[in-house]
């Protein structure tokens, strides 16, 4: 059977899920800025992160690649940059790059224009010009293979491994086989199943970097001289009966699915011709993870929950699968599927893995997640290695 | 009545996981694995929601295993329907504390 969507075609042919203006503050000092433009001007979506100055060089240009490939994304249909004038970030390439796809892009700079009320004036003129220009833009038919899908669980219990982190595995490996391109991450989550994983490399090469970036997310975990956890797994975790990251990590990893694994890519990278499955370096920290993951250009991301989190991020629709029956009956209104039903023995892994999928094809199409519905996306962040300085 | 079910999910593993509410000391629950067989074992202490119990004898410095696959190792003597949590499985990895005491 094939599938379609209907999506906004870009110019450099990507195609995006929904066709939104991104204000991208070039580094933390411009995010006020690029605020009130955001809540001015309906239509657009800003990414408040913290970073992007008196960072070491290797974070300056993660940070600059990162916001790059968030601006490159397809669900993007025209960006507006916020520069405060001295930050470390290149913004210049920035705007360059984004430019390069073929989508309309404008920069302002706070310094050089006098200072905030001008800048957060001529941002919200600019903006405006974007959405009017973008609005007007059509879906059309998509294959499926165009599909970037991200997936992700958070505040996890037992039911993850055993119900939602299983429904998002059956939905791995089907989007795998119909030619889509599927990431996952939570390097932290691999501690104690790298060898599971390591196994579905499909080199010896990939299979080593999967134990390099694990033995380099263990060694940062370690650096304190503490036990981590309480850290990971996090205490919320502990009080839903996860009692070490090795128990966290094994459920955590059957949100794979099982095909093989093509590699590995970086924090930033966008993907191009990359088809199948994908691991991205990420931690497991939310604001982190969904700014990496919406850096793929993926156009939705499945997040499987057994507490319960409702965040989502602003260009990327998050679909919340809860695995525990007692925490869907409570936060119903921020979940979207209940896989807590395969705990009670009322619905098969396959039956709502389908019901899964389904819900994926319409979001993809333009309807809303919950938390998407009421903008719960604004704590976002960049992943950074270095100290700040 | 609903049934006080733990679900084992390998063969291999020493511990189930139980999803039923309200399990206190003296509990019998139903273990099941994934072929559906099951057997009945009385539970050792509160154990809430989504939480494990051994099922076989663990003693001391032993492998804990879930998913067929290690855990962690238990820190005391565990008996069949003990609750396992961190009070007595210690995880073996991140331990950052032992690299610093040189462990």
């Amino acid at each position: 059977m094939s599938y379609q969507f209907m999506g906004f075609r870009r110019p450099d042919g990507r195609v995006g899920a929904r066709n939104l203006v991104g204000v991208i503050p070039s580094v933390t000092c411009a995010n006020d800025v690029a605020q009130a433009i955001v809540t001015e001007v309906q239509g657009t979506v800003g990414y408040f992160h913290h970073q992007g100055c008196c960072q070491l060089p290797p974070d300056l240009d993660r940070v600059t690649e990162t916001l790059t490939s968030l601006g490159q994304s397809p669900n993007l249909g025209a960006v507006l940059i916020v520069s405060l004038g001295c930050e470390g970030t290149d913004f210049e390439k920035m705007y360059k790059t984004i430019e390069a796809t073929g989508k309309p892009v404008r920069i302002i700079g706070i310094q050089e224009l006098g200072g905030v009320s001008n800048a957060i004036q001529k941002g919200i003129d600019l903006a405006r010009q974007l959405v009017i220009e973008i609005s007007g833009q059509q879906r059309q038919p998509a294959s499926i293979e165009e599909v970037v899908m991200a997936i992700k669980c958070g505040a996890s219990d037992t039911t993850s491994g055993m119900a939602s982190n299983c429904v998002i595995g059956y939905i791995a490996d089907k989007l795998v086989d119909l030619g889509a391109t599927v990431i996952f991450g939570e390097t932290t989550e691999f501690i104690g199943g790298e060898h599971l994983l390591a196994r579905r490399a499909v080199t010896p090469e990939v299979g080593q970097k999967i134990y390099d970036i694990v033995n380099a997310m263990e060694a940062r975990a370690k650096s304190l001289g503490c036990d981590m956890r309480k850290g990971q797994p996090t205490p919320g975790n502990i009080a839903g009966g996860l009692s070490s990251i090795e128990e966290k990590t094994l459920g955590a990893i059957v949100k794979s699915g099982t095909r093989p694994i093509q590699g590995v890519l970086d924090y930033p990278e966008l993907v191009t011709d990359h088809k199948g499955l994908w691991i991205k370096d990420t931690p497991g920290r939310e604001p982190e993870i969904l700014t990496g993951m919406a850096a793929t250009g993926a156009q939705f991301m499945m997040f499987s929950t057994g507490r319960g989190a409702p965040q989502g991020f602003p260009s990327m629709p998050v679909i919340k699968v809860c695995g525990n029956p007692n925490t869907y009956e409570r936060m119903k209104n921020d979940m979207d599927i209940n896989a807590g039903l395969i705990i009670t023995g009322d619905k098969t892994i396959d039956q709502v893995g389908e019901e899964a999928f389904q819900k994926l094809l319409r979001v993809l199409g333009g309807e809303m997640t919950k938390n998407e519905a009421i903008k719960y996306f604004t704590s976002i962040d960049i992943h950074c290695l270095g100290p700040v300085i | 009545m609903a049934l006080n079910l733990a679900l084992k999910v390998s063969d291999l593993d020493n511990v189930a996981t139980i999803f039923a509410n309200g399990i206190t000391d003296g509990t019998q629950v139903e273990v099941r694995d994934k072929r559906g067989e099951s057997f009945t074992l009385t539970v050792h202490g509160d154990v809430p929601y989504g939480h494990k119990i051994a099922l076989t004898e663990i003693h001391v410095g032993e492998q804990i295993t879930k998913y067929g696959e290690e855990i962690g190792i238990a820190t005391q003597e565990i008996k069949p329907g003990d609750y396992v949590h961190v009070h007595n499985l210690d995880s073996m990895r991140g331990r950052g504390d032992w690299q610093k005491e040189g462990k």
